[in-house]
């Protein structure tokens, strides 16, 4: 088993692109080597990225905020701006594992394992995020609703890597929230995941909306109905009760041991009521 | 028995006192050394290849290609294990056949469970090992398999062993069957009593199996020599235990093997039996070099001893004014694919914490195609006692009397006759229920979809064979030894029995746990016995040195025995002779040894009888989000009667610990299968086991109503915390939601399942 | 395939040493450079046993690569006393009674070290969470959390 830590991302583009046997990217490695443990994967090829600078890092882009592919759950947290724009992307990255795993788990890896109950991929749906991939054919943007095709599946062609995600401009009055259900308080995958982002108008109704829900589908959704649902309201409860229903109309969940399809319905329309409300007192207090 | 002059009156008064434990140091540094935690050099590294089918008969199994691969030095299959015949012999506090013993440690005729050892490899590395795994080829015949214990109890089920006839029932059967025995008890007249009953309540219980989670897997490192001496270090509950397996398993005499039990992370009743320990010595026998085995987690859930999961059905009945006039109960209880289940003591323990005339319950004992059960804490009490609880909590509602009231008004006290067979000597039942009672928990008033729920619990305890020895240092420090390994805070409790009792300071005693060369035969730590049983037998062995102590006093100071006595820490002369001598403390023996006598010491074996029962009550309140079905516990209130608490710190440790273990048991924990027979959860993300955020501080009480039978009065404590946990649960849901769950664990799915047929999910 | 050549700190040593890719930084801890206080309880990130500082970051040993701490600091139980003075929440431990097998204690310490460092003044619910990930069997974490609020509180005052 080979391990390569490129410094460029030309040379990681070209690791990947060249590699013959089964290569895989390595940012925090919080699935990764949990999967080679588990003999489900066993890689000829290692790519670290974590020296590419570009991937490491948060910086303010074009009134926006673009997020290196490899920042940690952690750093995010500890970043003393980005929570305040977007609070539900924040604490959706540390509700991934422990303490311990938010130290090094990444949106990146969170989004490239595959998974539909990722934690950080409804919030970043939600907020509209643009993941940018560097690839043998040079670079690309794709909203990360079409970076997961299903269990595992990723949009991503030959040698192509995500190198960041970016976060469009906040108009005012606006925030986001992540809530997921877990039947212990931590260390669960989702039984279902909800982020919602939200912008309120003057006088206090919601003028735009965003609903996406992990754990529910193949992939993580966006839900462009249960955003119908509210925009327009204040969120009473007849926009509450459509809301629900809009989310549970579009799960296709499984029945497994974490979860039955009936509950995960149920309690898809719950979060997405909950998330909302909180994302809505956070964009009128903020 | 002990002298009266112990506790206190030698000078010192450590017990009951929360000294620093002698081996913390090197726990809070990391330096202590647990069983993957040994090596030694030129080690190879061992590991097992298990069925993935949960029933086949193994057909064939080629290791040559194995063999072939370099680095491996030694591959075992069932062939290196001569057969055993048929032979119950005790394991922890359960019983096990030899028969079955080897062939749950490497699989004979039949792999049993998914996750059965086929056969193992010690190669020069884990990569070379792991790698030789894949080129052994088994063929199986893949039969069909059975877990569920009512479905194995079938007469159509798949039938595991064809030579298993349930015992216990009469005729004699004359097909074999799953059921390998019945047991009943029987106290009064169980038709008589429901005949006198106002109120009667059945109902029937389900519980899922659950692990008992240690953190650390099993480890085992063993060497062998040329002439059959065996080294092995392992992480044991019992290492005489092992070294008996082991010499049975593998021919040889006991006396040539020499076990050491490393510091264990959590045993539970888990590690009373072997798994890789006769592997590791085979392979090292084989290959002639040492062998280290350490299981992985996967292994561990799959291929060690979870307990089982059961199927109970309960009738109690009781007079308007609360008397319980009957109860019965039928047990179902899965052994795993070889039998054995604690389905006994849960009968035992069933009705015991209660006073009554008419008792009548029936016990199964059922192999399925799941690893083979072994104890966990308090085995089978916790199940039975759980139905138990929980009916007699509808009683309570049925009647309109306060849950604590009722339990009072039928306590067990001294004097009861227990429906197992005893009259109960002095017991704390009521001690417990009335400490509760006078809680500020209990009299905090609760919201909506908040629920409060009480359980009481009882568990025997067990004492045993016990050795234990002390022996004074030349400049006056005690050396003590013993034989049950140090599960939780164990040396910390003998060595202040050892310091009280001869008078020395605490810190001049230094405890280790001796290896099976050092010590007569010690039954192993479980049946919360290791505490209660050395502190007795070090008492026996300080009396020696006292006495040892006496009789050169005489000689010295030309004295007759009732002229001398030993009291605070010196031997002191009495009367006429105290005008000629001094006393003399032990250090000031010490110090003239070798001219009075020789090395003074003292090597207390006993088989320790008396241990006293232990009861304790539990207090839960919780919540419930009706939208989801998730449960959080708001506060949690153990009593529970110590007997006398050597070390409070410790004693109040188990009742918390035991109380998680079974909040985990009541809201989350248990194995789910496939259809296909796997197991889906064989890890710690998917089994859910109570993290911190999970619980809130255990407010622990310790009563104490002493054991007479005891010198210090101590009752083993270590296993009735996890019994009351499970029923108090079930009954705050009730209270919080109006439902009675009969199912655990009472996870959200099943919550929210049950609030929404009876329209209460919503807010 | 040649085995990685590693230069990092441990405990504030230079070290180095070998190792094969699929090595986590776990098995180099425990088998190359036989420091055994960081334990294996499940290989898989979800028990905290195994719990070191990364760069002053806390995470789980055995969800990094030992070919990945090439020119990091790493500290582990074994750094945590200085000479003969353990440290506070080493000392609070033993006083609370804050372990029974003590199989998870390392791990606990790590984790709780790391908190007081980031956070001097946590709640109860603070110190849960943020041990959520270090899995204790015996204990039923009372002891542990009020050890740790303890030390917070003596370290606030000193």
């Amino acid at each position: 088993m080979r391990y390569e830590a490129p410094e460029t991302l030309g040379a990681a583009v070209a690791l990947l692109a060249g590699a013959t046997g089964d290569a895989r990217v390595l940012a925090g490695g919080t699935d990764l080597l949990v999967q080679m443990r588990a003999d489900v994967v066993e890689p000829e090829l290692i790519i670290d990225i974590k020296r590419i600078a570009e991937t490491r890092t948060v910086t303010e882009d074009r009134g926006g905020w673009r997020i290196g592919a490899a920042v940690t759950g952690a750093e995010l947290k500890e970043h003393p701006r980005l929570k305040q724009v977007w609070p539900g992307v924040v604490e959706a990255a540390n509700l991934i594992g422990s303490t311990q795993v938010q130290g090094r788990a990444t949106l990146g890896g969170n989004l490239c394992n595959g998974s539909p109950a990722a934690d950080s991929v409804p919030a970043l749906i939600a907020a509209a995020a643009i993941a940018t991939l560097a690839g043998p054919q040079g670079r690309r943007d794709l909203p990360v609703e079409d970076v997961m095709l299903g269990p595992r599946q990723l949009a991503l062609g030959k040698g192509e890597i995500v190198v960041s995600f970016w976060l469009p401009p906040r108009p005012p009055r606006s925030s986001d929230a992540y809530l997921r259900f877990i039947p212990r308080t931590e260390m669960d995958i989702a039984v279902v995941g909800a982020g919602v982002s939200v912008t309120v108008d003057g006088a206090g109704a919601i003028a735009a909306a965003r609903v996406s829900l992990g754990a529910v589908a193949p992939r993580v959704l966006l839900v462009p109905e249960a955003a119908q649902a509210i925009v327009g309201s204040r969120l009473d409860r007849a926009a509450q009760d459509r809301l629900e229903a809009a989310a549970r109309a579009a799960c296709r969940p499984i029945d497994d041991k974490r979860g039955t399809t009936e509950f995960r319905i149920q309690v898809a329309g719950v979060l997405a009521r909950r998330a909302a409300l909180i994302a809505l007192d956070r964009a009128r207090t903020s | 028995m002990a002298e009266a002059a112990t506790n206190g009156t030698n000078g010192q008064s450590y017990v009951g006192t929360r000294t620093i434990r002698p081996d913390g140091v090197d726990k809070v540094t990391g330096r202590a050394r647990f069983g993957a935690d040994f090596n030694l050099p030129g080690q190879l590294i061992g590991r097992v290849l298990r069925s993935p089918h949960p029933h086949a008969r193994i057909v064939s199994i080629d290791t040559s290609r194995a063999e072939a691969l370099p680095g491996v030095k030694a591959v075992i299959t069932r062939d290196d294990f001569g057969d055993q015949p048929s032979e119950f012999v005790p394991a922890g506090e359960m019983m096990m056949n030899y028969k079955d013993v080897v062939r749950n440690v490497m699989a004979r005729e039949k792999a049993l469970y998914e996750g059965h050892p086929v056969a193992a490899v010690a190669a020069t590395s884990a990569a070379i090992a792991r790698h030789a795994l894949k080129l052994i080829d088994v063929t199986y015949e893949v039969l069909p398999h059975v877990i569920d214990v009512v479905e194995a109890m079938r007469p159509d089920a798949p039938l595991l062993h064809d030579d298993l006839f349930t015992a216990g029932v009469e005729p004699k059967p004359d097909k074999p069957s799953n059921i390998a025995k019945r047991v009943e008890i029987v106290l009064g007249d169980i038709e008589a009593g429901f005949a006198k009953a106002d109120v009667i309540v059945e109902r029937e219980f389900k519980t899922a199996p659950v692990h008992q989670g240690y953190i650390e897997p099993h480890a085992a490192l063993a060497t062998v020599s040329e002439d059959g001496s065996t080294e092995l270090w392992c992480t044991t509950q019992g290492h005489y235990i092992v070294r008996a397996h082991c010499a049975r398993l593998l021919g040889l005499d006991i006396g040539k093997v020499r076990v050491t039990a490393t510091e264990i992370g959590g045993g539970f009743g888990g590690k009373t039996v072997v798994y890789l320990e006769p592997l590791a010595i085979a392979l090292s026998r084989k290959a002639r070099r040492p062998v280290k085995m350490v299981m992985s987690r996967e292994e561990v859930f799959k291929a060690s001893g979870p307990t089982s999961g059961a199927t109970v059905h309960v009738k109690m009945g009781a007079t308007k004014d609360g008397r319980f006039v009957a109860g019965f109960a039928e047990l179902k209880y899965q052994a795993g694919a070889f039998q054995g289940s604690p389905v006994q003591p849960g009968v035992m323990c069933a009705y015991a914490p209660y006073d009554m005339e008419n008792v009548k319950v029936i016990g199964y004992d059922v192999v399925s195609n799941r690893p083979k059960v072994a104890a966990y804490r308090a085995p089978g009490a916790p199940i039975s006692e759980f139905a138990v609880e929980s009916v007699v909590d509808e009683l309570a509602k049925k009647l309109g009397l306060d849950p604590i009231e009722l339990r009072l008004m039928n306590a067990a006290r001294e004097g009861t006759k227990a429906a197992y067979g005893p009259k109960l000597g002095p017991i704390g039942l009521e001690e417990t229920l009335n400490a509760v009672k006078k809680t500020e928990h209990w009299n905090t008033p609760l919201r909506k979809w908040q629920g409060r729920g009480v359980a009481s619990g009882f568990w025997f305890n067990i004492g045993g064979e016990t050795c234990a020895s002390l022996t004074v240092n030349e400049d006056g420090t005690v050396s003590l030894m013993a034989g049950t390994p140090d599960i939780g805070g164990l040396r910390a409790s003998l060595s202040m029995v050892a310091a009280d009792e001869l008078g020395v300071p605490y810190d001049k005693v230094r405890p280790i746990i001796g290896d099976t060369g050092s010590l007569g035969f010690n039954f192993l730590t479980g049946g919360s016995r290791s505490a209660f049983s050395g502190s007795m037998a070090l008492v026996e062995a300080a009396r020696q040195i006292k006495a040892d102590l006496c009789a050169r006093a005489c000689k010295l100071w030309d004295a007759k025995p009732d002229q001398v006595e030993f009291s605070h820490g010196a031997v002191r002369p009495l009367g006429a002779v105290a005008e000629k001598a001094k006393p003399m403390t032990i250090a000031d023996f010490a110090k003239i040894a070798g001219k009075t006598g020789g090395p003074i010491g003292g090597y207390g074996r006993i088989n320790a009888q008396g241990a006293g029962p232990s009861l304790g009550t539990h207090l839960v309140d919780l919540e419930v989000d009706p939208e989801t079905g998730r449960v959080t516990i708001l506060r949690y209130t153990v009593a529970q009667d110590a007997g006398r608490a050597l070390h409070p710190a410790y004693v109040e440790g188990q009742f918390q610990g035991g109380a998680v273990q079974g909040i985990g048991w009541a809201l989350n924990e248990e194995y789910i299968y496939g259809a296909d027979g796997k197991l889906q959860n064989a890890g710690f993300l998917d089994y859910r086991m109570p993290v911190a955020s999970d619980v809130p501080m255990i407010d622990a009480i310790v009563v104490e109503v002493a054991n007479p039978r005891h010198p210090y009065g101590v009752r083993g404590v270590g296993e009735t915390p996890i019994v009351p946990p499970l029923g108090a649960i079930a009954n705050a849901m009730e209270n919080a939601t109006g439902i009675r769950f009969t199912e655990l664990p009472m996870s959200p799915p099943k919550v929210l399942k049950a609030l929404r047929e009876r329209g209460l999910g919503r807010v | 395939m040649a085995k990685h050549h590693i230069e990092a700190t441990v405990n504030g040593d230079a070290v180095e040493f070998l190792c094969e890719t699929e090595e986590t930084l776990l098995d180099v801890l425990r088998d190359t450079l036989h420091l055994t206080g960081s334990k294996e309880g499940c290989g898989s990130g979800d028990c905290g046993a195994c719990s070191v500082t990364l760069d002053g970051r806390l995470v789980c040993s055995c969800l990094v690569l030992g070919c990945e701490v090439g020119g990091h600091r790493i500290e582990t139980i074994e750094g945590m006393a200085k000479g003969e003075a353990l440290h506070p929440l080493q000392q609070r431990f033993l006083e609370n009674a804050a372990l029974q097998c003590g199989i998870c204690t390392p791990g606990f310490l790590v984790a709780s070290k790391a908190l007081l460092e980031k956070k001097p003044d946590p709640t109860e619910t603070e110190i849960r969470y943020w041990l959520a990930g270090n899995l204790c069997r015996c204990t039923g974490y009372d002891k542990i959390v009020s050890a740790v609020m303890d030390v917070a509180a003596a370290m606030r005052k000193g």
